[in-house]
């Protein structure tokens, strides 16, 4: 059992855990995740891992509460465990050897950018952080990125925080001006990935979109977790998370990413009700 | 002279039901009975020959253990069979026994072969509801990392322990038994057989930890150095699955064997209220022919939909169980022999629609000893789908290689291992789907053995 050591609400949605899991701290790097269930009967879910602390054995993850799994896990209070918690999964990111990089992360996004913005800025690279979130409301780790970086712009949909539009824009404009990235790490929605590799294709800047297909095993056992990369067939897992934004078929990996939506509705529409009862 | 039965068909097990089978995940075949499995086991004529025990990789002693069953010496018999196989109830059940003891027996010859499959499990099985526990050995002292909980694992480490070996096995997912979980389905090997084997090897005081990825959350550098085990097996198993290389392969719709039967087998999703999602097939077409194609579609078809195997040799190749190809076609599912996908077709939002084939016919024999398929000039058709499940094998799981320095690999992602699982690391052993890509549980657990047997051989002679 892996007990939930911090619990921590950080929009209406989106929930912050420290969990026990000392095998996982020692050997954790910005960009892997793990894999964890909330209950022995429950779904694998892959999460990035958004903080370690090897000292003292934890790792932190941060998640959105969407479907029927997250919510049975986000309903886990502190002090209590979980089932299981394996990792750390997939490849670090690539950071050696960068000076000048803009960090692009998007709604819970943020949650994995941050440690890559966070490990760039102690390896003393230039970081520029550009982050976007619907609405003010939904506003999440705007001090932890700005400790990180030169630049820290902040974009809401609706304008109430920050720019209004989305991070593509302020992007676009310092590429305009002339400012140049040795890399671009994008952590978001499928849809903004996209954009942001549509952004910064013109200046053939190197561009880093996280994958986050579904997946079952995330050791490469399943082969659920495949997209295409330059036309060849990869698997997040195991070849990735991390992949050339230039190259991946964002538009293949968003339809395959609702292979499941129809199932998704009813379970979550059983937890709403499981949880409800629960609660008179 | 003793009573031998000259019957020459075999006694049947007494199966489900296809038409009640079909939508339940209950074990399809049911077992002998104790007087069955004493006439059956009389129908062995104990010849010279041992041809029988010749054709089992394992070399099970298969004409003592029948004559003891024939003397109704039951647990005597378990005692028989256990001293070169680690999971009698589960080869009972899974091993391709017409091509390997039952493909030798003599009686075969003329009228059906003894049922040694059958009296495998009903021995195993009578065993294992006796509760007789194993009785732990005394350590010797030593210690062994065994990576991966398959079948090559489970064996390796049972053997080891037997001998005295402190043995810890490392499990990268929640739970133990490797393929023989989120594999095999539950109507063909049902999973309380898995746990009790598991168990039966922590009755021998061996640890096992789950969610461990050596590879990943370990290595086997610091499993060699800071955690002190002295050798280390590797039975990591099968990896990435397969692909054709087709048009349409990563539509909505589209599964590898490995996935579907995961979700189903491992994450229970038949079971209602699962929290696992399952794709709801209507029209399903599986293509290959082996093990793993069947068990998908036979999952498949409980699942609710009508199932087409698509398989490009003849049936005469069908590298499947036979038992298995028999209830598959019991069950209504379809086969499509010498025919090949070539293209998967969609709708505009990236949905299955069908599978468009060509038909087959078979050439010169090739690298394997089969006939190679070609495809027929103009023979292109399409069958109706919406969801497509590609059972073609795998590739080893590339982590291990990847995360050890020193380990050599085949240019396919193999691990190199001698006959005794040797690889080129002193300390370090392999065996099963991991050195000799997708196979069966019964060579995997033969390699273990072996490899139990080397491990054994190099830490005596450390110690002297």
């Amino acid at each position: 059992m892996y007990r939930i050591l911090k619990r921590e609400q950080l929009n209406e949605t989106v929930v912050r855990m420290e969990l026990e899991a000392p095998l996982v701290a020692r050997k954790a790097l910005a960009g892997q995740f793990v894999i964890l269930r909330a209950d022995a009967r429950g779904e694998r879910i892959p999460l990035t891992i958004a903080q370690t602390d090897a000292k003292r054995g934890t790792v932190a993850v941060i998640f959105q509460v969407v479907g029927a799994a997250t919510m049975a896990l986000g309903a886990k209070r502190e002090g209590e465990a979980i089932a299981d918690l394996v990792g750390p999964l997939g490849n670090p990111t690539e950071v050696e050897g960068l000076k000048k990089v803009a960090v692009i992360g998007g709604g819970v996004g943020c949650a994995i950018a941050l440690p890559v913005a966070k490990r760039l800025f102690e390896l003393g690279a230039d970081v520029t952080s550009i982050v976007g979130f619907r609405t003010a409301e939904l506003v999440i780790l705007e001090r932890e990125f700005r400790a990180v970086s030169r630049r820290m712009i902040l974009t809401t949909d609706d304008g109430t925080c920050g720019e209004k539009g989305n991070v593509c824009a302020p992007l676009g404009r310092l590429l305009k001006e002339g400012e140049r990235f040795d890399a671009v790490f994008a952590v978001g929605p499928l849809v903004m990935m996209k954009y942001v590799a549509e952004t910064t294709r013109p200046y053939q800047i190197k561009t880093v979109a996280s994958m986050n297909p579904i997946m079952i095993d995330g050791t490469g056992m399943c082969g659920c977790c495949r997209i295409t990369v330059g036309g060849e067939m990869k698997f997040a897992c195991v070849d990735g998370p991390d992949f050339d934004a230039h190259l991946v078929d964002f538009d293949e990996a968003m339809g395959r990413l609702r292979t499941y939506t129809a199932f998704e509705a009813q379970a979550r529409e059983r937890n709403c009700n499981l949880f409800r009862k629960e609660v008179k | 002279m003793p009573n031998f039965n000259m019957t020459e068909k075999r006694h049947t097990m007494s199966v489900q039901d296809p038409s009640e089978r079909r939508s339940n995940f209950r074990e399809v075949v049911l077992g002998y009975d104790d007087e069955a499995a004493i006439s059956e086991a009389k129908r062995c004529i104990q010849c010279k020959t041992r041809s029988c025990t010749r054709g089992c990789p394992v070399g099970v002693k298969i004409p003592e253990f029948l004559s003891l069953v024939a003397e109704g010496k039951f647990e005597e018999a378990y005692k028989v069979i256990e001293q070169d196989s680690a999971l009698p109830a589960v080869c009972g059940r899974v091993c391709p026994q017409e091509t390997q003891c039952e493909g030798k027996c003599t009686r075969g010859i003329k009228g059906e072969p003894v049922g040694i499959g059958y009296l495998e499990r009903f021995v195993a099985d009578r065993h294992m509801a006796s509760g007789r526990a194993e009785e732990r050995p005394r350590s010797n002292g030593h210690k062994v990392a065994v990576v991966g909980s398959g079948p090559a694992g489970l064996s390796c480490a049972g053997d080891l322990a037997k001998r005295g070996y402190e043995v810890t096995i490392f499990e990268a997912l929640h739970l133990a038994g490797g393929v023989l979980v989120y594999g095999i389905p539950e109507f063909r090997l049902p999973k309380a057989i898995v746990r009790r084997e598991v168990e039966a090897l922590a009755d021998l005081g061996v640890r096992i930890v789950t969610n461990a990825v050596v590879g990943k959350s370990l290595t086997v550098g610091e499993l060699l150095g800071e955690y002190g085990f002295e050798a280390v097996f590797l039975g990591t198993g099968a990896g990435l699955p397969r692909f054709m290389n087709i048009p349409g392969e990563n539509a909505k719709g589209v599964f590898s064997a490995n996935e579907y039967l995961t979700r189903i087998n491992l994450m229970k999703a038949y079971e209602e209220d699962a929290a696992t999602p399952i794709f709801p097939a209507r029209r399903a077409v599986v293509v290959g022919g082996g093990n793993v194609a069947m068990d998908a579609a036979r999952c498949a078809r409980r699942m609710g939909a009508e199932v087409t195997v698509v398989y490009r040799r003849s049936e005469a190749e069908l590298p499947a169980r036979r038992e298995e190809v028999v209830h598959a076609r019991e069950e209504g599912i379809i086969f499509r022999f010498l025919a090949n996908p070539t293209e998967i077709l969609t709708d505009g939002e990236g949905n299955v629609t069908g599978v468009k084939c060509v038909e087959m016919e078979l050439g010169e024999p090739d690298a394997s000893g089969r006939r190679r398929p070609v495809p027929k000039a103009g023979s292109a058709f399409e069958l109706e789908a919406d969801c497509v499940i590609m059972a073609l094998g795998t590739s080893p799981n590339p982590l291990i290689g990847r995360s050890t320095a020193g380990l050599t690999v085949k240019p396919h992602g193999e691990i190199f291992a001698d006959e005794g699982g040797q690889t080129s690391l002193e300390g370090v052993f392999a065996g099963g789907d991991a050195v000799t890509g997708s196979a069966t549980v019964i060579l995997a657990m033969g390699a273990g053995k072996r490899a139990a047997e080397a491990i054994d051989a190099y830490i005596s002679s450390r110690r002297s």
